[in-house]
């Protein structure tokens, strides 16, 4: 054995001080929901319009779309823990693509519809930034504390796994959002809808680069 | 027989790693020391070069380090060694890959390019072995005048006392061999 690897040995054995044992990842992704699941019910009777979505729970397009945006959120919250951990398949970043799926459809669907009933005013400017900043300011805690707890786990990919779960945030954020959307979208709608996720995504894996980064010097 | 052996294996080095997090130093080198044949083997399969291989196992036993509480004592050790040690040895490859794009490999960087002194060695054989040749096409007189008056800088009234030429004789001699060396040099 070369003498540096013998002797950094040493070392690290001289300096492992005890550590507290990780939660398996599925019981972290868990305890991480409960919480969102608690300040979305403090949250939603605050800002949410429940005539409204009892009426647009009628439409079955609506439905997909808010079922998608749901499990999106969950199952991509779960990879996101899942794959924090080196050990764990890479396979994990698929859950969510069935789900995303579903949410997309229901979005397009919704804004081929408001195409045609409202034709070119769909391309206006309505509400669309304001979802656009809606969406931001509510990932921007459900993001925080996500990424502290994945982070825990010093994955070896930071950037990809804060990515997933960046999405995860996003479409919780966008299910809250379907609380007070008065309107299907519009295509307009949909390109700021997808904006925020994107800003979302990125800035989670920037965040976690650059954590790293400034930790590691690398 | 070899299956028995596997899972006491990994029985023992759960135990050590489990013990390792709760603070035991010595389980924890014990294991180290037994792991790095294992990731030393998965290193050297990506990487040829022992020192690269060397290089990657050191950073599998520092990540290691790093991570030591993600580890769930109820799961296989080895699988969770050897996943981190491909990962890193990979990851090790990808950035020489990165490295390789933006820079290039010369066996002669080193002479050529870093440092002044041995570069002006370097020219200096190069063109000492070209000018050689070039003096060797000149005529006896050209060649002689040239060794005296430029190679061992006597003066003109040395130089005629030694080839028993004129002044002029010598001058003509330096000026027609100069030009047939610069000829052949391809100088200015």
């Amino acid at each position: 054995m070369p003498e540096s690897t013998d002797r950094l040995i040493e070392r690290l054995a001289a300096t492992a001080e005890p550590v507290r044992r990780l939660r398996p990842p599925l019981v972290r992704a868990m305890l991480w929901l409960l919480g969102v699941a608690c300040a979305g019910a403090l949250a939603i009777p605050a800002f949410g319009d429940f005539g409204l979505l009892a009426r647009r729970l009628h439409d079955s397009m609506f439905v997909l779309e808010l079922f998608g945006t749901a499990v999106t959120g969950v199952s991509a919250v779960i990879a996101a823990f899942q794959m924090s951990l080196h050990d764990r398949s890479l396979a994990w970043q698929w859950l969510p693509l069935p789900a995303l799926f579903l949410w997309l459809a229901g979005s397009t669907t919704g804004c081929y519809r408001e195409w045609i009933a409202v034709g070119t005013k769909g391309w206006e400017f309505g509400e669309s930034a304001g979802c656009l900043m809606m969406i931001v300011a509510f990932s921007l805690p459900l993001g925080t504390s996500l990424l502290y707890m994945i982070l825990r786990a010093r994955p070896l990919f930071p950037g990809r796994v804060a990515a997933m779960g960046g999405l995860g945030v996003a479409a919780f954020a966008a299910f809250l959002l379907d609380f007070n959307h008065k309107i299907d979208a519009s295509f307009l709608d949909l390109g700021w809808h997808a904006a925020a996720v994107c800003i979302v995504v990125a800035t989670c894996w920037l965040a976690a680069r650059g954590r790293r980064k400034s930790k590691t010097g690398a | 027989m070899a299956d028995d052996h596997d899972l006491l294996r990994e029985a023992r080095w759960s135990q050590l790693m489990a013990a390792a997090q709760d603070g035991d130093r010595a389980s924890y080198e014990t294991l180290l020391r037994e792991t790095v044949p294992l990731v030393r083997a998965i290193a050297s399969r990506w990487h040829r070069s022992p020192d690269s291989a060397e290089d990657v196992v050191q950073d599998v036993l520092l990540t290691l380090h790093r991570v030591r509480h993600t580890y769930d004592p109820s799961r296989p050790f080895t699988h969770w060694i050897a996943t981190l040690a491909r990962r890193r040895a990979i990851d090790a490859l990808r950035r020489r890959g990165r490295t390789d794009r933006f820079e290039s490999f010369d066996e002669r960087a080193y002479e050529t390019f870093a440092d002044p002194a041995t570069n002006r060695d370097l020219m200096a054989r190069e063109t000492g072995a070209a000018l050689k040749q070039a003096m060797s096409a000149l005529t006896e007189g050209q060649r002689q005048a040239i060794e005296l008056l430029k190679l061992n800088e006597l003066s003109l009234a040395e130089a005629t006392k030694v080839t028993g030429k004129s002044v002029g004789a010598l001058k003509v001699n330096v000026h027609r061999a100069m030009k047939a060396l610069k000829a052949r040099m391809g100088g200015d």
